[in-house]
């Protein structure tokens, strides 16, 4: 039984904080993503729930138990990094017992482990190959596998898929996905690709620059984005920001125009709706200069500009659509589909 | 190889590799064919005539119990030197490579050797130990110990081989810790998590890796131990006392130059020219494999 | 960053102090030596920490005759002998490398493979293996004494020429076919794009060279009988012989401090394009 608490965790590099009061406690058995932009700080944090990082201030548990001062080895975590980190020198199967081996675990059981976790991973024709006679895939599944046989308490994943090519990567997702939940093992998993995120995560964490945006459900995030941040991360393509401003339950954009929405704001705010929410309407308040369209099949980008302004607008509409640039398409969206976000400080204003 | 994408054949060519085939031809490829000629005469002792003998010098060196000798001492003080050199060279830096900050700084203090003269290596370390006046003895002196190497062979060739270990210890700790340093973060981190505590780490992992390395050093210690050490030996013993510190290629300075036994010296020149082209092609096949990540 | 133990940490600043000071121990004591006046330097143990004459032991090495008793030249003049030989060595095996490796890696001709071999074979033949006969050589050409027999006979071995080629070879073909296209010949592209894409590979075998050459004594050991061509490091051995009748070891070790500062300046200064040199030319 392990759930993960991580409280009010701070990391300093000599003058320098790049994790700021981290919160959040995950269940047993979840799969959590961590996910963020580049430097961000995802890894750090991940680096710190397997030891290999200090932890400046805060406290991180596993079980019941605080670990700060524990060493990796001694936490009962595995790890998959993004570059595999497999011995070279060591075949396939001697790759997997070796952790078991330190902990002095019988030769039958550590056989029967790695046979467990060879058929379950599908990788019983390799084990005494060489990593370097493997491709990238299935050195990937070779990490897992050292892994999982270490029944650790905790997963982590280290950007595991980042290596690999596009088919590939949607592929192993999938696997990683079910192995998870078939084995029932709390996890947390790091990745900088937002589809990766919410296709795997029972909950997301978004960092941006060491600070947590939002810690919920994928759904959560997509209908209810917490900041600016979270709503141009989640979903592509990214929502549409427009600066507007609130008064009594309308909204009123730049150009004139008035929309429904916003009850509870009033003041300068920044206005988002998502492209896929955008009804063509030809008296709809929001009229845009199109600039360029993008024919997807299944439905059509609009690229364009907020008619006397220079803002730039992305629409999805199902099915083709064309229009010639410089010609003006009218839309509206619903008011639930409005997400209104305080102007300076981007956080989310309740309706 | 050529490049795909060269120039067309002319003069040119032939001019610029001209200096170095002219002087390899006149300064290297001449004299060492002369080495292998000479080798196969023996002149009298006024030099007026020369006798071809075939491998009359070779059987003679290998009759000889005192060239013998010298080949097998020159074999323990390359062994001695190595392992002695590379030894120290491995653990300072494999506790260099742990150190997060520092690392280039303590790499800066340790070079230092690598630009002394071996032969200056020599002066120092004879200065250091000096029967009379050098501190070591001094201090030997406390715990009993009697230090002349002036008089005692073992005690002699236990200083050459400090001196020329001592040197090399820089050469091999810069390749140990570049070879450490690029083996990825992440396999150590890996075997931390499996729960390999350090020393564990260092056998099961590191060491392995860098075993291209280990015998590439093996070579190159070899051969230095063979050839560079003429300078520490000249200054330190020259060969003495009693020839106990006398290696191949102090011999061979010494019956030329100073026996002037052309025939001999030239015939030992060939056996180390033998010699050299095995460990340099040892070397080469060897330098090939590489540890793949 | 793998552990916290802190004892390991500490640990391993103690082996390396340790080393550090294993390593610097025979240079300090020289340098303490060379602190000293002659008559210190006399008494048993050895001093261990400076004294006071260092400018006054400098000035006698430097410009007095070296040490009484044996017939050195000047120690400025054996440094500048010293100074000559590293340099010529130096640049003179950088240039004829350089011309060799664009040969043969940039030229079709015939006996080019012939040629490569030729020069591969001198690396297995350092001048220990072949001292008589070059010594020979170099007397029947008159080199003896002179700044072209120290250093011509050293020039021409191997391993520049192949650091050089490896160097050219991960040169891109597109390179040449650009310059080609702009109107340059062989030459002009040696000198305007070869040279200075491989300025940081000469710039570290210069230190190397520079420290080979410098270093060298059995071969001017050999060929200089002339105490006006003496090297300073050539010197050393000479003055230890005399340190039998009169030791002045603060002399002695004040020339060997002399005969060490350049090349473990040039190494210390130079120490990052040094050991990239080291480390991609032995391999």
């Amino acid at each position: 039984m392990a759930s993960i608490s991580l409280k009010d965790l701070v990391k300093t590099y000599g003058d320098v904080e790049v994790l700021h009061h981290v919160e959040g406690e995950i269940q047993d058995g979840e799969l959590i993503v961590i996910v963020g932009p580049s430097g961000c700080g995802k890894s750090t944090l991940l680096r710190m729930v397997a030891g290999l990082e200090t932890v400046t201030s805060g406290e991180i548990s596993i079980g019941d138990k605080v670990v700060n001062k524990l060493e990796p080895a001694d936490r009962d975590i595995a790890m998959v990094f993004q570059n595999y980190a497999l011995y070279p020198h060591m075949s396939v199967r001697e790759n997997m017992a070796y952790g078991l081996k330190i902990r002095k675990i019988s030769k039958n059981e550590i056989d029967r482990r790695v046979k467990e976790a060879a058929e379950i991973l599908e990788i019983g024709a390799y084990l005494d190959r060489k990593p370097r006679q493997l491709s990238g895939g299935q050195r990937q599944r070779v990490a897992m596998g050292r892994a999982i046989v270490r029944n650790p308490q905790v997963f982590l994943f280290d950007e595991p898929l980042s290596n690999l090519d596009a088919k590939l990567r949607v592929q192993m997702r999938l696997e990683i996905r079910k192995l998870q939940q078939r084995l029932g093992v709390t996890s947390i998993y790091v990745t900088h690709d937002q589809v990766e995120a919410m296709t795997l995560g029972d909950r997301l964490m978004v960092l941006n620059g060491g600070y947590v945006e939002q810690f919920g459900t994928p759904i959560e995030l997509y209908d209810r984005p917490a900041t600016v941040f979270v709503a141009g991360f989640i979903g592509s393509p990214s929502m549409n920001f427009l600066p507007a401003t609130a008064q009594d339950g309308t909204v009123a954009l730049g150009n004139g125009a008035v929309l429904a929405g916003g009850a509870q704001a009033s003041g300068q705010i920044t206005l988002g709706v998502r492209p896929e929410h955008l009804v063509q309407d030809d008296a709809g308040a929001i009229r845009i200069i199109v600039q360029m369209v993008e024919q997807l099949g299944a439905n059509t980008l609009v690229h364009g500009v907020l008619e006397d302004s220079e803002t730039e607008f992305v629409a999805s509409v199902p099915g083709h659509v064309t229009a010639e640039a410089g010609t003006l398409m009218s839309f509206s969206a619903a008011a639930e589909d409005l997400h209104v976000f305080d102007a300076t400080s981007g956080k989310r204003i309740e309706a | 190889m050529l490049k795909r994408v060269h120039f067309p054949t002319s003069v040119l060519p032939y001019l610029l590799v001209a200096p170095q085939i002219i002087i390899t031809l006149i300064f290297f490829i001449w004299p060492a064919s002369q080495a292998v000629y000479q080798s196969f005469l023996i002149e009298d002792a006024f030099g007026l005539s020369t006798e071809f003998v075939w491998f009359e010098n070779f059987e003679i060196l290998f009759e000889d119990s005192q060239y013998l000798e010298t080949f097998w001492r020159t074999i323990i003080f390359s062994a001695a030197v190595a392992v002695l050199s590379m030894g120290s060279a491995l653990i300072l830096a494999a506790f260099a490579d742990r150190v997060v900050r520092g690392a280039t700084t303590y790499r800066t203090l340790m070079i230092w050797p690598y630009a002394v003269a071996p032969v200056l290596a020599g002066a120092l370390w004879v200065f250091m130990f000096n029967p009379t006046l050098g501190i070591f003895p001094y201090i030997l002196e406390f715990i009993g110990i009697d230090w002349n190497h002036y008089l005692n062979g073992s005690q002699a060739m236990m200083l050459v081989i400090f001196a020329a270990a001592w040197k090399q210890i820089a050469y091999n700790f810069l390749f140990y810790l570049a070879a450490m340093q690029s083996i990825p973060r992440s396999l150590i981190e890996a075997a931390a998590i499996d729960g390999a505590g350090p020393v564990r780490r260092f056998w099961d992992h590191i060491f392995p890796l860098i075993s291209p390395t280990t015998f590439f050093l093996l070579v190159i210690n070899a051969v230095y131990a063979f050839f560079d050490t003429f300078g520490i030996i000249h200054a330190v013993t020259q060969g003495g006392p009693a020839n106990s510190t006398t290696i191949l290629v102090y011999k061979v300075f010494n019956d030329g130059f100073v026996g002037l036994d052309l025939g001999g010296s030239a015939a030992q020149s060939v056996i180390l020219m033998i010699l050299v082209i095995a460990m340099t092609v040892v070397q080469f096949r060897y330098v090939e494999r590489k540890v793949e990540y | 960053m793998v552990e916290n133990r802190r004892i390991l940490g500490i640990v391993s600043h103690i082996v390396l102090i340790l080393g550090v000071i294993m390593v610097a121990l025979p240079i300090w004591i020289t340098f303490v030596a060379s602190t000293h006046d002659a008559v210190r330097m006399t008494q048993a143990p050895i001093p261990m920490l400076p004294g006071t004459h260092f400018f006054e032991n400098f000035k006698q090495t430097l410009f007095g005759a070296g040490l009484s008793g044996s017939e050195g030249a000047p120690v400025w003049r054996m440094l500048l002998n010293s100074l000559a030989m590293a340099l010529m060595i130096a640049f003179g095996k950088i240039a004829i490398s350089l011309l060799s490796a664009f040969a043969i890696v940039y030229f079709k001709f015939p006996f080019r493979m012939g040629f490569f071999w030729m020069i591969f074979i001198t690396l297995m033949l350092p001048v220990e293996v072949r001292i008589l006969p070059t010594f020979e050589v170099v007397a029947n050409l008159g080199m003896l004494n002179s700044y072209w027999g120290l250093s011509i006979p050293l020039i021409a071995s191997a391993t520049a020429t192949f650091m050089f080629r490896q160097v050219f070879l991960t040169i891109p073909d597109e390179m040449l076919e650009s310059a080609r296209i702009d109107g340059a010949g062989p030459l002009r592209f040696f000198w305007d794009i070869l040279i200075p894409l491989s300025r940081t590979n000469i710039a570290a075998l210069f230190v190397i060279l520079f420290i080979y050459g410098w270093n060298q004594y059995l071969w001017p050991l050999l060929i200089t009988t002339d105490t006006d061509m003496t090297t300073i490091v050539m010197s050393i051995k000479q003055m230890l012989e005399a340190a039998e009748q009169s030791p002045q070891w603060n002399i002695i070790m004040m020339t060997a401090l002399l005969a060490m500062i350049p090349p473990v300046f040039v190494v210390v200064g130079m120490q990052r394009l040094f050991v990239q040199g080291l480390t991609e030319t032995d391999k």
